[in-house]
C-alpha cells in the first residue's frame, strides 16, 4: 500500500515501528499536496517549512519516548477557522486575509502535543457560512471524486483533503452540518461532537450556541483517536462541558440495539440513490443483529427556519468585532470614524456572510426579536424535546446526511434558499446539541459517494463509534478511494 | 406656573476586584495604554469570556445591602453597538435577569425621611478609553479598562432635588464602600452617574419628556448638572417649546448641557442571550454565605453609634458617611475606649486638617491607633488638650508615634507641685502691680497671672494643678 | 414579510454594512425569500414553550480572581492597521 493510501492509525504503527519516519511521511504528503492542490485547492495555507520543521520536532520527542499517542507522527490538516499562533487565519475571508493569531486554539494545540504535523489550513465557505465552499474569497475547493462537483461546506477543504490523500486526518468544525455533510460528499468519515466535548477556544465563532469542531477522516477508528485527543473540558471555553477526556476501546457489537429512523429526513427532494444507499445501510445493521424502526420526529420540518434564525443572529453580534481597527481588513479611504466602519466591513466580507449579517441584525432588531429571534428559541426545545423522546426508545437514529450528493459547482449558490433546505438533514442536530457520525454507504449514479448519518444521544459519541466501527467492518465503502480516478 | 423635578439615576461602579470581568488581566488604575490587555479583553477573534465569581459575590454583596431580592436564575446578555472603545462591539451586560431587583436606599434630607427604590442592578463590563491627540487630530484607544467588572444601580425616578440625589448618592458609596464592592473613586472613573431628569407643573400626574445626562464624576458637578437641566428643561416649556427625548453631556466647566450627536445611532441594541456564557444559579445557600459575610452597614452603625455612644447625630452621619472615618473612629475608640472623645477629635482636627490639606478621607494615612494613644495621654495628664494638638498635626502629616514624639521633643507637662510653685512664686514676684491690684480685691487679674506662669511653663504645665497652686499662693498674701 | 429598501437601510446601519446598487435588488429579493421561509414558524404555538439557548444544563462556570500576566502589548497591537504610541489609532471619535 502506498504510503498515503494508509489511515493515521496505520501510519501511525508504522511511525511507532520505525518502519517510516515522521520527516518521510510529511515529505511525501506534502509532495500530493503540491500535485494536487491545483485540481482541488484544499488547502488556504500550506505550511511546508513549519511542516517539516514540527516533522523533526516530533520525530525526535517519539525517538525519546515522549510521545505516546498512537496518532504521533501523523501529518494532519485544520479549517482555517482555527486560530494558529504566528499562522495565517483567514476563514477565508477577505476580512482576515492577512491575519495572524497570537494563540492558538485549544483543539489545534491538543493535536499538536500529541504529536500531529500540521501541513497548513483548510479551505472553507467564508466564515464557515455555506453548505458548497465556495464562498471562499481564496477560491472553491473541488471535489476530488468530481471536479465538476463541490466538495460541500463549510469544510470541503478539510474533507477533499482527507479524499485527495493531502492530509491523513484534519479537523473541521459544524455549526449546522458543515463537518458531516461534506463527508458525506466526499466520501469520507466525519464526526461532529455534542455540543461541549471539544473546546471552542480559539474557533473563530460564526454561531458561538451551535459551533463545535470535530474530526475527519478515513475511517471510524482514526476518527475516535482524533476525537479522544481533542475532547475534554477546557476551563477557557465555559460552554465546555466538566467531564474527563474520553477513553473507550470500540466494541463493534450491534445486536440487540434500537435504531430509528425519523421519516421526515426523507422528505421532498431527497435523490432515490441517496434514500437507496440509506436504507441499505439500515439492512447491514439488520444483518448485524439490531432492529430497525421508522419513526415520526415532525418537529425537524421547522429545524432550518429556526437554525437560520439563530446562527445569523449569533452571527451578526459575532462578526461585529471585525471594524478595520484591531485586525482585519483596513480600508484605506474613509471619510471619518463611521465610514471606517462601513467601508472596512464592506469590502472585506462576500455577499454570503453580508447577507446572513444582515438577517441576524433584522431577526435582533427591535419589534422583531420575539417573532423570530425568540420563537426560534422556542422551535429548538421543541425540536430537542422530540429527539429526547426518540432517544427514550431508541440507541441511536439513522438519517441521510443530505438529500442529494454533491451539487455542481456554481448551481447552489444561484438559488440560496434552495440552499439553506438543503440542511434539513444536519441542522435539528446542532440545534439540540447532539452528535452525529457520517461514514461512507455507497455512490450515486454519477460515481459521486453517499454519507450515513448516525445521530447519538447527548454525550453518546462512545455508541455512535462503535456503530460506526461495525458499519465499516460489515462494508468497503469507506475504503474506496477517488485517487487515481480523477486528473 | 410652578414645576416640579422627578428624578431617576444610573450609577456606574467598578468593582475593586483583582482582575477582569471574563479575563485575569488586572484592573489596577493607570498603567501605559494596552499593557493590562489580553486576547480576550482585546476581542480578538475565537476568545471565550470565563466569569469571575468574585463578580458575582460583590453583586449579591451590594443587592442585599441595598435591600434587594437577588435572581436565583441569573443569565447575561449582549448589547450590540459599534464604537472603538468596544472591542467585540457587544457589551456583555444583562437585559432580561438582572441579578437583583426591587431594592430600595433610605435617605434623609432636611429631616425628612424619603425610600429611594431601586428598580435592578446589573453586571456588565466596562469599556475602553479614547485619548484624543491633537497632533495627528485623531484618537488613541486604550483596552486596559476593558472587561474591567461593572454593577449598574439603577433608581427608580424617585428623587425631587438634587439634595435627594446626593444623599443617596453619598449613602450608597458609603454602602460600596462598606461592603468592599468598590473604591468609589470618582475622579479615576470608579463611581459615575447618568441623570435621568424631567419637569412636570406641580401637581400633574402626567410625567414630561426626560433626558439623560451622561456619565457626571463630582457630587457637585451633579448638583450644578441637575439645576441647569431643570432651568433649561423650565425654559424650554415657558416659551411653549418642547423637550426632546435625548442624551446630552453636562460640561461642568461652561455649567451647560448639550445635545450629544446621535448621528448613525439608532439606540436599537439588540440585545440577545450571550452565548458563549452559561446560566448562573444563585441558592440560598450562597446568598446566606454572602450574608454572613458582609460587615456592618452604615444605617445600623448609626444607630448603635447613637444608642450605644450617644454621639451627636450630626457627628454620627458624617463619621457612618464615610467607611474612612469609621475606620478611623473604630480603630482610635479600640485603644482609649472613649467614643465621645475620639468623635470630637474627627470632627475637629482630622476634619479641619483634611480640609486645609484637600486630603481626602480614604487618603489619611495616619495610624488610628495613636489617635486613640493621644486621647489616654491627654486623659492621664502627659500632655495637655493645647500640646496635643500640635502633636495631632505631625501625626496626620507625618504618621509620628505620639508617645516617642512627646518625649524626643520635651514636651511632657510638667505635673510635679514643686516646680510649678517655683514658677509661682517667681510670677509672683515679677508682678508687684498686679498683686496690688489683687489685693484690692480685681479678680481678673488671676487670668493674667495663670497666662504668665502657663508661659513660663512653656504650656506644658497642667493647667489644673497650675491653677490651684496660684490659688493657694495668692490666698496667702490675703 | 418582505423586505423593503427601508427596512434593508436600517439592518444597514444596525450591521455597518453598504450594500451597492449592484447588489440591493438581488440581497433585498434573497433576504425576503429566506425572511418569508422562516414566517414558517408561525405555524406553531409556542406560547407554553420556554425560550432555550442552551441546549444542556451547564450551569455556574466561574474564574477564581486571580491575576495572570497580560499579552506583550506589542502582539495586542500586532495586526491592528493603525497604530501609534501602543494604541490602536482611529480618526477622531467625536460625541
Amino acid at each position: 500500500m502506498e504510503l498515503c493510501q494508509m489511515s493515521g492509525l496505520e501510519l501511525g504503527k508504522k511511525i511507532k515501528a520505525k518502519e517510516v519516519g515522521v520527516v518521510e511521511a510529511t515529505k511525501a504528503v506534502l509532495e500530493n499536496i503540491e500535485k494536487r492542490e491545483q485540481s482541488y485547492h484544499c488547502y488556504v495555507t500550506v505550511c511546508k517549512e513549519e511542516a517539516l520543521a514540527q516533522a523533526e520536532a516530533v520525530q525526535k520527542k517519539i525517538d525519546a519516548g515522549a510521545l505516546d499517542s498512537p496518532l504521533a507522527g501523523v501529518p494532519a490538516a485544520v479549517k482555517d477557522n482555527m486560530c494558529t499562533k504566528g499562522m495565517q487565519t483567514s476563514c477565508a475571508s477577505r476580512m482576515l486575509e492577512t491575519f495572524k493569531p497570537i494563540y492558538t486554539a485549544t483543539a489545534v494545540q491538543k493535536l499538536q502535543d500529541a504529536g500531529a504535523v500540521i501541513l497548513g489550513k483548510t479551505n472553507m465557505d467564508e466564515f464557515a457560512m455555506g453548505s458548497t465552499s465556495e464562498t471562499s474569497f481564496f477560491g472553491a475547493t473541488k471535489n476530488p471524486w468530481n471536479q465538476d462537483h463541490v466538495p460541500g461546506g463549510s469544510s470541503g477543504g478539510s474533507a477533499a483533503a482527507v479524499a485527495a490523500e493531502e492530509a491523513f486526518y484534519t479537523l473541521g468544525s459544524d455549526t449546522g452540518g458543515s463537518i458531516r455533510q461534506p463527508a458525506s460528499y466526499c466520501g469520507i468519515t466525519g464526526l461532529k461532537p455534542t455540543y461541549g466535548t471539544v473546546s471552542r477556544y480559539g474557533l473563530i465563532a460564526y454561531a458561538s450556541s451551535l459551533d463545535q469542531i470535530g474530526p475527519m477522516a478515513k475511517t471510524v477508528e482514526d476518527v475516535a483517536e482524533i476525537y479522544k485527543i481533542i475532547a475534554g473540558h477546557d476551563k477557557k471555553d465555559s460552554t465546555s462541558v466538566h467531564q474527563p477526556a474520553p477513553s473507550f476501546t470500540l466494541c463493534p457489537d450491534m445486536k440487540g440495539k434500537k435504531i430509528g429512523i425519523p421519516m421526515e429526513f426523507f422528505g421532498e427532494g431527497i435523490e432515490e440513490d441517496v434514500k437507496e444507499a440509506v436504507y441499505h445501510g439500515a439492512k447491514v445493521y439488520e444483518s448485524l443483529g439490531a432492529e430497525v424502526e421508522e419513526i415520526k420526529m415532525p418537529a425537524i420540518g421547522y429545524a432550518i427556519p429556526a437554525y437560520y434564525i439563530a446562527a445569523c443572529a449569533e452571527a451578526s453580534s459575532n462578526l461585529s468585532r471585525y471594524d478595520g481597527i484591531k485586525y482585519g481588513h483596513c480600508a484605506t479611504k474613509y471619510d471619518d470614524l463611521v465610514d471606517l466602519y462601513y467601508q472596512s466591513r464592506s469590502e472585506g466580507f462576500g455577499f454570503e456572510v453580508k447577507k446572513r449579517i444582515l438577517i441576524g441584525a433584522f431577526v435582533l432588531s427591535s419589534g422583531y426579536y420575539d417573532a423570530y429571534y425568540n420563537k426560534a428559541l422556542q422551535v429548538k426545545a421543541l425540536i430537542k424535546q422530540s429527539y429526547d423522546d426518540a432517544f427514550a426508545k431508541y440507541d441511536f437514529l439513522l438519517t441521510p446526511t443530505a438529500p442529494t450528493t454533491a451539487p455542481r459547482v456554481g448551481e447552489s449558490l444561484k438559488d440560496t434558499l434552495k440552499m439553506y433546505l438543503s440542511d434539513i438533514c444536519t441542522v435539528s442536530v446542532n440545534l439540540a446539541g447532539l452528535p452525529g457520525l457520517v461514514v461512507p454507504c455507497g455512490f450515486d449514479k454519477k460515481g459521486l459517494p453517499i454519507g450515513l448519518q448516525l445521530i447519538g444521544k447527548a454525550f453518546g459519541e462512545e455508541t455512535l463509534l462503535n456503530a460506526g466501527l461495525a458499519f465499516q467492518t460489515a462494508t468497503d465503502f469507506h475504503k474506496k478511494t477517488p485517487v487515481g480516478k480523477e486528473a | 406656573m410652578e414645576f416640579e423635578t422627578v428624578l431617576g439615576l444610573e450609577v456606574h461602579t467598578e468593582l475593586a476586584t483583582d482582575t477582569k470581568i471574563f479575563c485575569s488581566c488586572s484592573t489596577e488604575f493607570g498603567g501605559e495604554p494596552n499593557t493590562h490587555v489580553c486576547e480576550v479583553c482585546s476581542g480578538m477573534p475565537g476568545t471565550l469570556p470565563v466569569l469571575n465569581k468574585k463578580v458575582v459575590e460583590f453583586a449579591i454583596r451590594t443587592g442585599l445591602a441595598t435591600n434587594c431580592e437577588i435572581t436565583r436564575y441569573n443569565k447575561f446578555d449582549r448589547k450590540n453597538y459599534f464604537y472603538p472603545d468596544l472591542p467585540k462591539a457587544y457589551q456583555v451586560s444583562q437585559l432580561y435577569l438582572p441579578i437583583c431587583q426591587n431594592g430600595h436606599i433610605d435617605i434623609e434630607v432636611n429631616g425628612v425621611k424619603k425610600s429611594i427604590r431601586i428598580k435592578e442592578i446589573h453586571m456588565e463590563e466596562d469599556a475602553g478609553k479614547l485619548i484624543h491627540d491633537p497632533w495627528d487630530d485623531c484618537t488613541l484607544v486604550d483596552y486596559n479598562r476593558c472587561g474591567v467588572p461593572l454593577l449598574e444601580i439603577v433608581s427608580e425616578p424617585d428623587f425631587s432635588s438634587a439634595e435627594e440625589v446626593i444623599a443617596y448618592l453619598t449613602k450608597l458609596k458609603a454602602i460600596l464602600q462598606y461592603t468592599g464592592v468598590s473604591d468609589c473613586k470618582m475622579e479615576q472613573g470608579s463611581l459615575r452617574a447618568d441623570v435621568n431628569l424631567s419637569v412636570k407643573p406641580v401637581g400633574s400626574k402626567e410625567l414630561g419628556t426626560r433626558t439623560e445626562m451622561k456619565n457626571i464624576n463630582s457630587f457637585k458637578a451633579i448638583a450644578r448638572a441637575i439645576e441647569g437641566e431643570r432651568q433649561r428643561q423650565i425654559e424650554l416649556i415657558q416659551e411653549g417649546k418642547k423637550v426632546v427625548q435625548e442624551t446630552r453631556r453636562w460640561d461642568d466647566n461652561k455649567g451647560a448641557s448639550y445635545a450629544m450627536r446621535s448621528k448613525e445611532n439608532a439606540q436599537d441594541y439588540r440585545y440577545f442571550p450571550e452565548p458563549d456564557l452559561v446560566p448562573i444559579e444563585i441558592d440560598e445557600e450562597w446568598i446566606e454565605q454572602v450574608r454572613a459575610s458582609l460587615p456592618e452597614l452604615p444605617e445600623a452603625k448609626k444607630e448603635r453609634y447613637l444608642s450605644e455612644y450617644h454621639l451627636p447625630a450630626y457627628d454620627v452621619d458624617i463619621i457612618t458617611g464615610s467607611k474612612d472615618l469609621v475606620k478611623i473612629f473604630e480603630e482610635a475608640y479600640e485603644v482609649c475606649k472613649n467614643a465621645k472623645e475620639v468623635s470630637n477629635w474627627i470632627m475637629g482636627e482630622v476634619l479641619r486638617l483634611a480640609s486645609e490639606t484637600s486630603t481626602l478621607p480614604e487618603d489619611i494615612s495616619f495610624d488610628a491607633k495613636n489617635l486613640g494613644k493621644l486621647i489616654l495621654l491627654v486623659k492621664d495628664g502627659v500632655v495637655n488638650r493645647n500640646t496635643a494638638k500640635e502633636v495631632f498635626e505631625k501625626m496626620f502629616s507625618h504618621n509620628v508615634e505620639p508617645e516617642k514624639y512627646i518625649h524626643d521633643n520635651n514636651l511632657k507637662m510638667v505635673n510635679d507641685d514643686s516646680a510649678v510653685k517655683e514658677v509661682v512664686e517667681k510670677v509672683i514676684a515679677a508682678n508687684p502691680d498686679s498683686i496690688a491690684q489683687f489685693k484690692e480685691g480685681n479678680e481678673k487679674v488671676n487670668k493674667f497671672l495663670m497666662g504668665q506662669c502657663m508661659k513660663q511653663l512653656k504650656g506644658k504645665a497642667n493647667p489644673a494643678i497650675v491653677t490651684k497652686i496660684l490659688d493657694e499662693e495668692l490666698s496667702k498674701l490675703k | 414579510m418582505k423586505i423593503t429598501d427601508e427596512l434593508l437601510d436600517y439592518v444597514g446601519i444596525l450591521a455597518r454594512l453598504h450594500i451597492s446598487e449592484e447588489e440591493r435588488e438581488k440581497t433585498k429579493e434573497e433576504i425576503s425569500k429566506i425572511i418569508e421561509y422562516m414566517d414558517r414558524l408561525n405555524e406553531l404555538d409556542t406560547r407554553q414553550i420556554e425560550a432555550m439557548s442552551h441546549a444542556f444544563p451547564v450551569k455556574n462556570v466561574f474564574r477564581e480572581d486571580v491575576v495572570q500576566p497580560s499579552v506583550d502589548r506589542e502582539e495586542i497591537i500586532l495586526n491592528a492597521a493603525n497604530k501609534k504610541e501602543g494604541c490602536f489609532k482611529v480618526p477622531k471619535a467625536v460625541e
